[in-house]
């Protein structure tokens, strides 16, 4: 995936320690899917997707941030989404993106479910933390 | 202190209609309502109204499905209505099946679908 966050001018972000703070980020996303004139059904697929990458920051990873930005290739418009905690990272990628996998008692859909959700994935996880950057283009 | 979806009751219906985006803690605490009220009131239907709902990701669809088998077995039906299609169709690629919730396109085939129900119960009974 392109550095999109290195390369954007304008990236806004917020501090998720709180279920608050999940609902924050997933309004953020959706004013800049907005104003990035995503369609409707790519903008709920985006705030779908940030809301689960967030929610397993905050429950898997002890929180972190999240940091978003309007992304233009060409002629496309897109919005660009990292999430980043400094928890304990994902032992198994394969199996923790395998539909209704979870390490708890969720019901494992949120990881893969985000990934079908989305135009771009990127995981970067060890033990130091994950990284999930993710990017959603418009038509 | 969250705040809390109020839980509605018009005659042996709760009716729930969701307003704000909710925070994980609301929606655990609705769960827990709706069954109680559904005890304390002895309903036989439940509504829940997500028209204003702009996402349901995996927690709030997992609630939905817990409740509608929680209020099966309490006696009463649950009926979800309103659901956008861009939110249906999320959902769906999403991976989440709600298997056993109910749903109907608005209030007012939600109330009349419940109607059906509990007159076909109480012709077995
Ligand atoms: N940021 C993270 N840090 C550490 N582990 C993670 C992280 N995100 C996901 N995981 C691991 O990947 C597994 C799968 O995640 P996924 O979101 O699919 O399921 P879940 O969170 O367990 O359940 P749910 O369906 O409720 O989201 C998790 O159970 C967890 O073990
Ligand atoms: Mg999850």
């Amino acid at each position: 995936m392109r550095d999109y966050g290195a390369d954007s001018v304008s990236v806004t972000e917020v501090a998720v320690a709180t279920n608050g703070d999940v609902v924050k980020a997933r309004q953020m996303v959706r004013t800049l899917a907005q104003s990035s004139g995503l369609s409707l059904v790519h903008q709920t697929k985006l705030v779908t997707a940030a809301s689960e990458l967030g929610r397993n920051m905050l429950v898997h990873g002890g929180g972190g941030t999240v940091r978003a930005s309007a992304v233009v290739e060409g002629p496309r418009k897109g919005v660009w989404v990292e999430f980043a905690d400094h928890g304990p990272g994902i032992e198994d990628i394969g199996l923790a993106l395998t539909d209704g996998w979870t390490s708890g008692n969720g019901m494992g859909l949120g990881l893969s479910g985000a990934q079908r959700l989305v135009d771009e994935f990127d995981l970067d996880t060890g033990s130091s933390g994950t990284t999930v950057r993710i990017v959603k283009w418009g038509r | 202190m969250t705040d809390r979806v109020p839980v509605l009751k018009i005659g042996d219906v709760l009716l729930v209609s969701i307003q704000t985006d909710l925070e994980d803690q609301m929606v655990l605490d609705l769960q827990e309502d709706l069954s109680n009220r559904i005890v304390a009131t002895g309903a036989r239907g439940v509504i829940i109204d997500i028209s204003a709902l702009e996402i349901v990701d995996s927690f709030v669809g997992r609630m939905l499905a817990t409740n509608a088998s929680i209020s099966r077995v309490l006696g009463a039906e649950t009926i979800v209505v309103g659901m956008r299609p861009a939110v249906a169709m999320t959902l769906v690629e999403l991976g989440l099946s709600l298997d056993g919730v109910r749903t109907a396109l608005n209030l007012e085939r939600g109330l009349g679908l419940l109607r059906r129900l509990q007159a076909s119960r109480s012709d077995r009974a």
